[in-house]
């Protein structure tokens, strides 16, 4: 193993998650006016009607596919009788079927984005280097998946990729893992650590609020003017706060 | 619970848009949001604004009552809308609205001498082009252009008789529009985040902009399509009916401002818990006195003793036994809901228009201010009457004629009056008022005294964060610490301090503002010289002028 091995799937993918963890709670912190979709749906819907639905069921499908093909161990499934020939073949089809929605859907959006001249004013600089590691992870993943999965001779990525992404979790980091891996999923994975790298400072954001609150909650929300998210009153800046008793402020 | 309510007296509305001009200074001329209009006024009939905006067969906003006899979003229960969230189908678009535009201004000045004068053209604001200005928030003003245009009005498309658009034969009114403020707010219920309230104290119904995560779910459930998607921000914005100036007892910036003088703004209490079924009965027509019933008598030893309990102050009880709100919606009963078929619930009533009926009389050539004529002429003019109740109550003409011939009646007793006639009791009788009743209505609707439109009580805070909040009691004039960080100079209601003010928030802007300075001396009487600028002459510093009683 070199000291690249150690470099791209080790520090890489530590560094990334750091960033993203901290990167989120700091955002989510200082910047909630900032934390949204930004959908653009205002200035076009032609396209938009049938691009972000496609992209978004697509990826959801994809997510939950990674979910499973990188954190469950295999031993696992086949303990429920998911034999490796049953998961290569799931895997394969709906993967495929969940990676023709998603780029398609991907590809009007980036048409859209790139032609409609409202869209693309308002596209800002961030948005663009997004674009550019998520369309970069999706091609990757699909070109993998066509070239060694459907045309090839199949590859198993759970003896490779995902005991790798478990033992990053587990603090015992295996680079050797990664090292015989095809190039594109180690294209793949690079892009998307990178991806994972610069999530919490673009739109993408937006997926951890994902209202699902929205299901159980009553219809109408009623807040006092006193909560303390409340508008009205703002808090004291640092340094001017009131002297209180420490009792009551524990309480807040 | 009490809420903020509004009553426009459409009789009054000259249709001058000063109310949409101010608000938009105030609120809304920030980019992203050009092209929205917190208040807006619109000429009926005609197509509104956004675009047909009440046709919700195609919108979908508001609620519809289910076959099980519930509630529900029209747009589709929660399921069905987060399935949509990644596309509305029924949201807006910003051509709905209108292109937000500006003009190459700077062409004017730096242009070449050149044999042509330089012009400026208009530019979008979307995308910098040129663009040709095809339709705006008021394009159909004073029918402008409404041959071709009002056939598409939701309201006269639902009406039996056929309308004709022609100059001659045609009726028009103004209709200022705000947030509603509903007790039952449809986008508040369609926010997947949970990010848009209705506030406990008085009603008014907001965005938490720090919660809205931009799924725009709010602006397609609204019937009345007033919340508006900030396209640059992603974040909802709508009507705040001016909550800081409601706070402090003020009214809100379109009322302020309103040349008419036809808003008036008080509270209304109203049992919460009996909103839900009211919304929820059956037959649509049914639903104004539905609404009338939730609202509570403030006169009421019971209510009162309720909202005690609730922990209402006195002050707002005795607020809501003022308001010219509970006055015009309950005593009077000649406000009605826009649209109360959507089922929201909305809480700004309109007076109806009795010109459409007036004009009609005395172009005729009769007395469009003698109480039979104009009796008769409701009863007989379907088209401005049956257009008006499919605007205020779901196309059911009674309560419609009810409150015009109330106002009919005030208009020929009233006129009695002034000329010096003997005023006829039989008027006010023929309509279920007695003079008394339909005198003061008149002095609520024709003198609309400025105290008596506005009935807003302070909100209140905590005594001890106001105390907190005063900073050093001795810097009062003639103190000890007179003069000092903190004290009231001339600069503002927080004085001249070193540093950041402390807290200086809305709530405490009264308090602030109602402390002892140097023009309102601690002790009449007193003046403190050394505060004195040299200017005018305080009251205690020279005797009196010899001749008080004489003009100077």
């Amino acid at each position: 193993m070199t000291a690249w091995d150690y470099l791209l799937w080790v520090a890489f993918p530590y560094a990334a998650s750091g960033v993203f963890v901290v990167g989120h709670l700091l955002r989510f912190r200082y910047d909630q006016f900032g934390w949204t979709s930004r959908s653009s749906q205002t200035y076009e819907n032609r396209l938009l009607r049938w691009g972000s639905p496609m992209f978004h069921y697509g990826i959801l499908m994809v997510i939950g596919g990674h979910v499973v093909g990188l954190f469950i161990p295999k031993p696992w499934l086949e303990f429920f009788g998911v034999t490796e020939h049953m998961y290569h073949l799931g895997a394969t089809w709906l993967g495929s079927f969940a990676a023709v929605l998603t780029v398609a859907g991907l590809a009007i959006l980036i048409y859209r984005r790139r032609l409609t001249k409202r869209v693309l004013l308002v596209t800002t600089v961030m948005d663009k280097v997004m674009y550019v590691f998520l369309a970069s992870t999706i091609t990757f993943g699909t070109t993998a998946t066509v070239l060694y999965q459907i045309f090839g001779g199949g590859y198993d990525y759970r003896g490779s990729i995902s005991p790798w992404i478990r033992s990053l979790y587990s603090l015992q980091p295996d680079p050797s893992l990664m090292s015989d891996v095809p190039f594109f999923f180690q294209l793949h994975v690079l892009t998307a650590t990178a991806l994972f790298l610069l999530w919490p400072f673009t739109r993408l954001v937006h997926v951890f609020s994902a209202p699902l609150g929205y299901l159980v909650r009553p219809y109408v929300v009623y807040r006092s003017r006193d909560a303390p998210r409340g508008a009205g009153s703002r808090p004291p800046r640092r340094g001017w706060e009131k002297s209180e008793r420490p009792l009551e402020r524990s309480r807040k | 619970m009490a809420q903020m309510s509004m009553i426009m007296n459409l009789d009054k509305c000259i249709g001058c848009h000063t109310c949409s001009v101010t608000c938009k200074q105030v609120w809304t001329n920030r980019t992203g949001v050009e092209y929205a209009w917190f208040n807006n006024v619109e000429t009926r009939p005609g197509i509104g604004y956004p675009r047909e905006y009440e046709n919700q067969e195609k919108w979908k906003g508001g609620w519809v009552r289910n076959k099980r006899g519930r509630l529900q979003l029209k747009a589709g229960g929660r399921l069905k809308k987060l399935s949509q969230i990644f596309n509305n189908p029924n949201l807006p678009q910003i051509d709905d609205y209108y292109e937000p535009w500006t003009y190459d201004y700077d062409m004017l000045t730096t242009a070449p001498a050149g044999t042509q004068s330089p012009v400026a053209r208009p530019k979008s604001l979307l995308t910098g082009q040129d663009m040709d200005i095809k339709w705006s928030g008021n394009w159909d003003d004073n029918l402008g252009g409404s041959q071709e245009t009002a056939a598409q009005d939701p309201i006269l498309a639902t009406m039996s008789e056929h309308v004709k658009m022609e100059f001659e034969e045609t009726f028009m009114f103004y209709l200022p529009r705000i947030c509603e403020h509903c007790l039952n707010p449809a986008c508040v219920a369609a926010c997947p985040s949970g990010a848009m309230y209705k506030r406990e104290e008085d009603g008014i119904v907001l965005v938490d902009e720090d919660g809205c995560r931009g799924w725009r779910m709010c602006v397609s459930a609204c019937p009345y399509k007033k919340v508006y998607f900030n396209h640059k921000t992603g974040k909802a914005e709508k009507c705040t009916l001016c909550y800081p100036l409601i706070e402090q007892g003020k009214p809100t910036i379109c009322s302020e401002t309103c040349v008419g003088r036809l808003r008036y703004l008080g509270l209304m209490l109203y049992d919460a818990d009996a909103v839900l079924a009211a919304a929820s009965i059956e037959n649509d027509q049914d639903l104004l006195d539905a609404q009338r019933a939730c609202f509570l008598d403030p006169f009421d030893p019971e209510v009162i003793a309720a909202a005690k309990a609730e922990g209402m102050a006195d002050d707002w009880i005795e607020a809501a036994q003022n308001s010219p709100i509970y006055k015009l919606i309950s005593e009077y009963e000649i406000a009605l809901p826009l649209h109360p078929e959507y089922r929201t619930m909305p809480m700004v009533w309109y007076i109806p228009p009795l010109s459409p009926v007036v004009d009609v009389v005395s172009n005729s050539g009769s007395d469009g201010e003698d109480a039979r004529t104009l009796f008769a002429a409701i009863d007989k003019l379907r088209i401005p009457v049956e257009y008006l109740a499919g605007l205020f109550s779901a196309g059911d003409v009674v309560p419609v004629e009810l409150s015009l011939r109330k106002l009919a009646a005030m208009r020929a007793y009233m006129r009695d009056i002034n000329l010096g006639n003997e005023p006829d009791e039989r008027i006010p009788n023929a309509v279920g008022m007695t003079s008394e009743t339909i005198t003061a209505m008149y002095r609520l609707l024709a003198i609309a005294k400025y105290e008596d439109r506005y009935v807003i009580p302070k909100a209140h805070v905590e005594t001890a964060r106001e105390l907190e909040e005063l900073g050093c009691s001795l810097d009062t004039d003639g103190g000890p610490g007179m003069g000092g960080p903190g004290s009231a100079g001339h600069s503002g209601p927080y004085g001249n301090t070193v540093g950041m003010p402390l807290g200086a928030t809305v709530d405490n802007y009264n308090t602030m503002t109602g402390r002892p300075s140097a023009t309102a001396p601690t002790t009449p009487g007193r003046v403190n010289l050394l505060n004195w600028n040299g200017k005018g002459a305080p009251q205690g510093m020279f005797p009196p002028i010899a001749d008080a009683g004489s003009p100077a």
